[in-house]
C-alpha cells in the first residue's frame, strides 16, 4: 500500500522535470521573436533556479502525495443537505488540507514566478525615481505579490473543489489496463481540465483581487514597512488586470500548479486501484491472512482489491477456481469456498438490509430522511454542531407544539387538507435533522415525524400560524440548508455497491463455472442460500427503485478527475443483479426445479427462467 | 501475413452441389441435402416457427433528403445571430460555426470576421483533405459511410438494415428503413415498435447477454441502449426507455458488439481511431486508442470472451485480448478485413479481406482462462478457402457463382459457416449468393460444401444470422432484397450432442468417415497443410 504511493509519487517527481521544462519553455512564448525565445528558454533550462524550483518542487509533490494517501476513499461520502456539504467543508480536517494546498500553491508559484523573472522577480524593489527623493526607500512589486496570492488562491481552490466534486474518491476501472496504458490514455484529457481549471480560476482570482486585493497589499505594505509605487498602475484597477502579459502568465502558472498536482493524483489513483492477486489458500499458517478468504473479511480498499481479484479469479482463471472449490487436505471441508461464499452472502444481504429499512423509514415519513451512512456522519459530526444546535432550539419549539397538539386531536391525523399552511415546508423542515444531533434519538419516532406537520388543523393552528410563517420564513437560509439534494440519499445508500456488484459478479461466475468445474459439489450445498439471498435483494432493490427519485439519472460529469461513478452505482448494481440471476438460471436450467425455496422466490425465479425480468 | 499457404490452389466452390433450379426456393437441410421447393409444404412444423415476415420496400418511408438540405428548409433564418451560431456549434462543431459566420450578411457581423472565417474555413477543409487523402474514408458522408462498413450488402437501398436474434429467447428484432425497430416474441403477439429522435441510420443491433430486455442499437451519432420490458404490453414503448450514448467524435457508429457476459458494450466508428468500452449502467466509456488505421468498423467478440477482432479502414486489422486490453496487429496484403466470425470455443477466427476472394482462419491455441496465454497465436494466417468465380449449368442456363465476402456467420455449434458472396450488380448471370459449409472444429479444423441457399425469385440476400440456439441443428436467418425475412433451418445431429433428428431418418454418421465413404471431398483440413 504505502509502497505503491511511494512509486506513484516517484513516478510523479519523475515527470516534474518534463513539465517545469515545458513551462519554462512557453512562459518565454513570444510570437514574434522565435529565435530569441528558443534560444532563451533553454538558458534558462540550465539555470540554477530552475535547478532549485525542482528541488522544492519535488517537496510540494512529495507532500501532496503524502496528502492523496491520507484523505483517499473507496466510499465516497455523499452529502444529502446543503449543510452537511457546509460541514464537510468546515471540517477540522479539510481547513488543514486547504491550509496546506495554499501554502503549497504559494510555493509553487514562487517557482513560476522565478522562472519566469523578469518583473515578478522580487518582492520588494527601489522607488522609481521621480518619487523618491532618496534611493534608499523601497517600494512594493505589487506583480510579485500578485503572483503569491494567486498560487494560495489556486491551492485553496483546488482543495475546495476537491470536497464538492468528491476528487478524494477512487473509483476502480471497468476493464483491466496496464497502468502506462492507463496513464496514457487520461493524460491528454487531464492536461485539457488542468487548463480549463486554471482559466476558471484565473477569473475567479481576478474578480477577487479587483475587490479585495487592497487589504493584502495594505497589510504587507505595513509589515514589511514598503511603499506603493504610485507612478504605476494598480493592479486591483481595469486597467492594471487587462495586461495580458500578465494574465497569460498567471494561467501557465496555474495550468503548471493543477497539472502537476493531478498527475500526482491519477497516478495515485492508477496505482491504488491495480488488480492485485491475491492467493486463494496457503500452505504456511502465517501466510493464511494474506490470502483471499481473510482479506475479503477486512475494510475499505483491501477488502475491495480483494473482491474485484474475486471477480477476475471467477471469470479468467481455471487453475484459482479449482483452488476455490477443492477440499482441505486433512477433513475435506470446502474452507476456501465456504468463506468466500459466507463474505459474499453476508455483504448482499447488508445491502438488502439497509434497502429494506430505509423503505420503512419512507413508508413511516411520506419522505426521506437524511441517511446515517457512516461516512456523513463523521463528515457532520463535531463542527456542525454549533450549528446544529442553533436549529435545534428552532425546531424544539416546533416539535414540542407538535406533540401537544397531536396528544390532544389524535383524530384529525387524517384532516391534511384543511391544513391551512402548505405541509411540504414544515415537512422537509422536521424530516431533516441531523443525524447526528443529539435530538436525532428522539425525532425517529415515527409517530411524531408524521404527525407533526399534519396536524395543524384548521381548529387548533388558527392562532399560532403568523408566529409560525413568521418563524420559518426568518430561517429561509436554514430551510435552504436544510433541503434534501434530490436523490442523494439513493446515492449515499449506494456509496460502496462496487463491492456488491463484485460480490454479485464473483459468485454467479463460481456458481456457474461450478457446473462443470466443481468436482466435489461443494457450490450445490450454498445454492439455495445464493439464490434466496440475490432474490431478497432483487426485490429491494426493485422497491427502491419505484421510491422518487431513485431512478432519475444524475447529471454526467464530462471529466476525468471528478470522478461521478458512485452516482450510477445503484443502477450498475440492478444491471449486476439480473445478470447475476441469468447467468445462475442459463447455466443451470431445468435443474433449478430441484433446489429447496420458498414457494414466492420459486415463482420469482420463474420469471428470470422464462426471461420476463 | 508471411507464410500464408498457398499450395491449396483448388477453387472452393467447384465442388458444390449447383444451386436449385430457378423459381424455388431453399427449404431446409435434412439427411445430408439441401431441399429446396416451392412450398413449406414438405416438412411437418416443429414447436414455435420464427415467422416468415416481409417488409415491402414500398411500405417503408426512409428519410430520403440528406441532413444537410432538410436544415435549411426549417430553421426560421430570422433567428439572431447568436442562436445560429449556437446551434451550428451544437449540430456540427467549429467547421459548422464558421461556415455560419461567414455566410453571414455586412449588417450582421462585420467584414473583417466573415472574411477571417471564409480564411480559416478554407484552411480547414485543405488541412482535412490532406488527412482525407491519408484516409479516403474519411471524405464520404456518414451514410455512405454507414453503407460502405456496414454488414449489409447494399445498405443504403435495403428494407432490413439490421437483424438480431436474441442470444436466449425466441425473440429477434430488426431494424428496418424507416428508422424503426421491431421485435417479435415467440410468446407474445404484440410487436413493440421502437421509435426515437436519435435513432437514425442504424447500421447494427444486438441483445445484451444474461438479460432479458436491453437492446443495443448502432446509430448515426450515438448508441442507444433501449430497455423493452417483455412483460409490458405496450406496442410503442416510449423514447424514456431508451438510454443514449454518445462520445464526441464517435459517430456514425458502425459496428458494436457486447461482451459474452454482457458486462461490457464495444462500440466502433470509422471516423474515431478509438473503440469504446462502455459500461452502460454507469453511461461511461473508456476509449482504447492505437495509432493507424485510421478508424475502427467492425467489432466481433469471441463467443468465450477472451478476444475481440477490431477492423479498421485501412489494410490493418487488430486482435484484442480481454484481459488487459492489449492487441495484436494483423497488416493484410490487400485491403481492409470485411468481416470476421469465432468459432464457438474462441479458438480460430474466420476473416475475410476486401478484394481477395478467400476466406483466411486464424488459429489461437492457449487455452482461455490460463494466465500468460497471450502468446499462443499462430504466426501467419492460412487459407481455408477460396471463392473464386464457378460457374454451374442449370436448367436455366450459365449461373456463374463467387466473389467478394460480405458477411460470414458461423452457427453456434460450430457446424454450419454461411458466407454471404457480394455478386456483381451489373452481370445479371451473377447473383450475390449464400454459400453454407459444414464445418469441423475438433479434433482438427475440417471444411466441407453443403450447398447454395436460394431464395425468392429476384430476391438476392442481404444479411445472415444464425438463431443462438436452434435445438435440432442450426437455424439461419436471411434477409433478402425484397424485404423478405426467411428462416432456413438445417436439420443434423451434432457431432457432440443427440439432437433427434426432425424427419425421422436415421442420424447423420460421423462425417469424416462419410465423407470417405461417399467420396465427397474435403475442401480444407488442418492436415493437408
Amino acid at each position: 500500500m504505502s509502497l505503491l504511493t511511494a512509486a506513484s509519487v516517484a513516478w510523479s517527481v519523475l515527470l516534474l522535470p518534463v513539465t517545469t521544462a515545458l513551462f519554462a519553455f512557453l512562459s518565454r512564448f513570444s510570437l514574434f521573436h522565435p529565435i530569441q525565445w528558443i534560444s532563451e528558454s533553454f538558458s534558462l533550462l540550465y539555470g540554477s533556479y530552475v535547478i532549485f524550483s525542482l528541488v522544492l518542487l519535488c517537496g510540494v509533490v512529495l507532500v501532496v502525495g503524502v496528502f492523496n494517501l491520507e484523505y483517499y476513499t473507496v466510499v465516497p461520502s455523499v452529502p444529502c443537505t446543503k449543510i452537511a456539504l457546509l460541514g464537510k467543508v468546515l471540517h477540522p480536517q479539510q481547513s488543514v488540507h486547504s491550509l496546506v494546498h495554499s501554502m503549497m500553491g504559494i510555493m509553487v508559484t514562487w517557482c513560476a514566478a522565478t522562472m519566469i523573472g523578469g518583473r515578478y522577480w522580487i518582492l520588494a524593489a527601489p522607488c522609481s525615481e521621480e518619487e523618491g527623493v532618496t534611493g534608499q526607500k523601497m517600494c512594493l512589486n505589487e506583480y510579485y505579490l500578485f503572483f503569491l496570492l494567486a498560487g494560495a488562491f489556486m491551492g485553496y481552490s483546488y482543495s475546495l473543489l476537491g470536497v464538492v466534486r468528491n476528487m478524494n474518491y477512487v473509483s476502480f476501472q471497468t476493464i483491466q489496463q496496464c497502468k502506462y496504458l492507463r496513464f496514457k490514455g487520461m493524460l491528454p484529457q487531464v492536461v485539457r481540465y488542468s487548463a480549463v481549471q486554471s482559466l476558471y480560476s484565473v477569473r475567479n482570482y481576478c474578480l477577487f483581487y479587483f475587490f479585495f486585493g487592497y487589504i493584502p497589499r495594505a497589510w504587507i505594505c505595513t509589515t514589511l514597512n514598503v511603499h506603493e509605487d504610485s507612478s504605476l498602475h494598480r493592479l486591483d484597477t481595469v486597467s492594471g488586470l487587462l495586461d495580458f502579459r500578465l494574465l497569460y502568465h498567471l494561467w501557465l502558472s496555474g495550468t503548471f500548479l493543477l497539472l502537476t498536482w493531478h498527475i500526482t493524483l491519477l497516478l495515485f489513483r492508477i496505482f491504488i486501484t491495480e488488480a492485485y492477486s491475491f492467493p486463494v489458500q496457503s500452505s504456511f499458517s502465517e501466510d493464511v491472512s494474506q490470502c483471499l478468504p481473510k482479506v475479503l473479511m477486512t475494510f475499505l480498499l483491501n477488502q475491495f482489491l480483494a473482491l474485484q481479484d474475486l471477480f477476475l479469479l471467477s471469470q479468467q482463471s481455471l487453475s484459482r477456481r479449482m483452488e476455490v472449490f477443492s477440499l482441505s487436505q486433512p477433513g475435506g471441508h470446502p474452507h476456501n469456498w465456504n468463506a468466500i461464499c459466507k463474505e459474499c452472502l453476508s455483504l448482499l444481504s447488508d445491502l438488502s438490509q439497509r434497502l429494506v429499512e430505509y423503505q420503512e423509514v419512507v413508508a413511516s415519513n411520506g419522505r426521506a430522511r437524511p441517511l446515517s451512512s457512516h461516512s456523513d456522519q463523521r463528515s457532520t459530526s463535531s463542527e456542525t454542531l454549533g450549528m446544529s444546535t442553533l436549529i435545534i432550539s428552532s425546531l424544539m419549539s416546533l416539535q414540542i407544539l407538535s406533540i401537544d397538539i397531536g396528544l390532544k386531536t389524535p383524530s384529525s391525523v387524517f384532516l391534511r387538507s384543511t391544513s391551512p399552511f402548505s405541509s411540504s415546508s414544515v415537512n422537509r423542515f422536521v424530516g431533516n435533522v441531523d443525524p447526528s444531533s443529539p435530538w436525532y434519538g428522539s425525532v425517529q419516532s415515527p409517530h411524531v415525524m408524521r404527525r407533526g406537520p399534519k396536524l395543524w388543523t384548521a381548529s387548533t393552528g388558527r392562532l399560532k400560524f403568523a408566529h409560525v410563517k413568521n418563524f420559518l420564513a426568518r430561517r429561509v437560509l436554514i430551510m435552504y440548508l436544510f433541503n434534501k439534494l434530490p436523490e442523494a440519499s439513493s446515492q449515499a445508500l449506494f456509496a460502496d455497491s462496487q463491492a456488491h456488484i463484485w460480490a454479485l459478479e464473483g459468485l454467479s461466475n463460481l456458481v456457474a463455472a461450478s457446473y462443470k468445474e466443481d468436482r466435489f459439489g461443494v457450490v450445490q450445498t450454498m445454492l439455495p442460500s445464493i439464490l434466496s439471498t440475490m432474490l431478497l435483494l432483487q426485490e429491494a432493490v426493485d422497491k427502491h427503485f419505484k421510491l422518487p427519485h431513485a431512478s432519475s439519472k444524475p447529471v454526467r460529469s464530462t471529466c476525468c478527475l471528478e470522478d461521478s461513478t458512485f452516482k450510477t452505482l445503484r443502477f450498475a448494481l440492478r444491471a449486476a443483479l439480473k445478470t447475476a440471476m441469468y447467468r445462475i438460471t442459463v447455466t443451470f436450467g431445468e435443474h433449478l426445479h430441484s433446489v429447496q425455496m420458498s414457494a414466492e422466490h420459486r415463482k420469482r425465479l420463474q420469471q428470470f427462467m422464462e426471461y420476463k425480468e | 501475413m508471411s507464410g500464408v499457404s498457398w499450395e491449396l490452389g483448388m477453387n472452393s466452390l467447384s465442388l458444390f452441389p449447383p444451386p436449385g433450379p430457378d423459381g424455388n426456393i431453399t427449404l431446409f437441410e435434412s439427411n445430408n441435402e439441401l431441399v429446396c421447393g416451392t412450398s413449406l409444404g414438405s416438412r411437418q412444423k416443429q414447436g414455435w416457427e420464427p415467422p416468415s415476415l416481409l417488409f415491402p420496400r414500398e411500405s417503408l418511408k426512409p428519410h430520403s433528403r440528406p441532413e444537410s438540405s432538410s436544415k435549411a428548409a426549417f430553421l426560421d433564418h430570422r433567428d439572431t445571430l447568436w442562436m445560429r451560431s449556437a446551434r451550428a456549434w451544437r449540430d456540427s462543431g467549429l467547421s459548422g460555426l464558421l461556415d455560419e459566420i461567414a455566410n453571414c450578411t455586412e449588417e450582421e457581423v462585420p467584414r473583417w470576421l466573415t472574411v477571417g472565417c471564409s480564411w480559416t474555413l478554407a484552411l480547414l477543409r485543405w488541412v482535412s483533405s490532406f488527412h482525407g487523402s491519408l484516409f479516403p474514408h474519411l471524405t464520404l458522408s456518414s451514410e455512405d459511410m454507414v453503407a460502405e462498413f456496414s454488414q449489409v450488402l447494399d445498405w443504403s437501398d435495403c428494407a432490413v438494415r439490421a437483424f438480431a436474434w436474441h442470444p436466449h429467447t425466441d425473440k429477434f428484432a430488426v431494424s428496418l428503413l424507416d428508422d424503426s425497430i421491431r421485435i417479435y416474441n415467440s410468446k407474445s403477439a404484440t410487436a413493440p415498435t421502437l421509435k426515437h429522435r436519435l435513432q437514425r441510420n442504424v447500421a447494427a443491433l444486438q441483445w445484451k447477454p444474461l438479460c432479458a430486455s436491453a437492446l443495443a442499437v448502432a446509430c448515426h451519432n450515438c448508441l442507444l441502449v433501449w430497455h423493452v420490458d417483455p412483460t409490458s404490453l405496450s406496442t410503442r414503448p416510449s423514447s424514456g426507455c431508451a438510454q443514449v450514448l454518445s462520445h464526441p467524435g464517435h459517430c456514425p457508429v458502425t459496428s458494436i458488439a457486447w461482451s459474452p457476459n454482457g458486462s461490457l458494450l464495444l462500440s466502433a466508428s470509422p471516423v474515431d481511431t478509438a473503440m469504446m468500452v462502455w459500461d452502460v449502467a454507469g453511461e461511461s466509456c473508456v476509449p482504447l486508442q492505437r495509432v493507424g488505421g485510421g478508424g475502427v468498423t467492425f467489432l466481433s467478440w469471441s463467443p468465450d470472451g477472451s478476444r475481440v477482432l477490431a477492423s479498421t479502414p485501412s489494410a490493418l486489422f487488430r486482435v484484442w485480448e480481454t484481459r488487459t486490453w492489449t492487441c495484436e496487429r494483423w497488416p493484410c496484403l490487400k485491403g481492409r478485413c470485411q468481416t470476421g466470425c469465432w468459432s464457438p470455443d474462441g479458438t480460430r477466427l474466420l476473416f475475410s479481406v476486401q478484394g481477395e476472394m478467400v476466406i483466411y482462419a486464424l488459429t489461437f491455441t492457449d487455452a482461455p482462462g490460463e494466465p500468460h496465454g497471450w502468446s499462443g497465436s499462430s504466426k501467419a494466417a492460412a487459407i481455408v478457402a477460396d471463392l473464386s468465380e464457378t460457374s454451374f449449368s442449370t436448367s436455366q442456363g450459365q449461373v456463374r457463382v463467387g466473389g467478394q465476402v460480405q458477411t460470414m456467420a458461423w452457427d453456434p455449434r460450430g457446424e454450419r459457416l454461411a458466407v454471404l458472396l457480394k455478386g456483381d450488380p451489373e452481370a445479371p448471370d451473377r447473383p450475390a449468393m449464400i454459400a453454407v459449409f459444414k464445418t469441423r472444429i475438433s479434433p482438427i479444423f475440417e471444411l466441407l460444401p453443403c450447398g447454395f441457399v436460394k431464395g425468392e425469385s429476384g430476391a438476392e440476400p442481404r444479411l445472415l444470422q444464425f438463431h443462438p440456439h436452434f435445438p435440432n441443428g442450426a437455424l439461419l436467418t436471411v434477409c433478402w432484397s425484397n424485404g423478405r425475412i426467411s428462416h432456413v433451418p438445417f436439420f443434423f445431429v451434432s457431432a457432440g450432442g443427440s439432437v433427434l433428428n426432425p424427419g425421422g431418418s436415421p442420424p447423420w454418421p460421423l462425417p469424416q468417415s462419410r465423407a470417405v465413404e461417399n467420396g465427397e471431398r474435403l475442401l480444407y483440413t488442418e492436415m493437408s497443410s
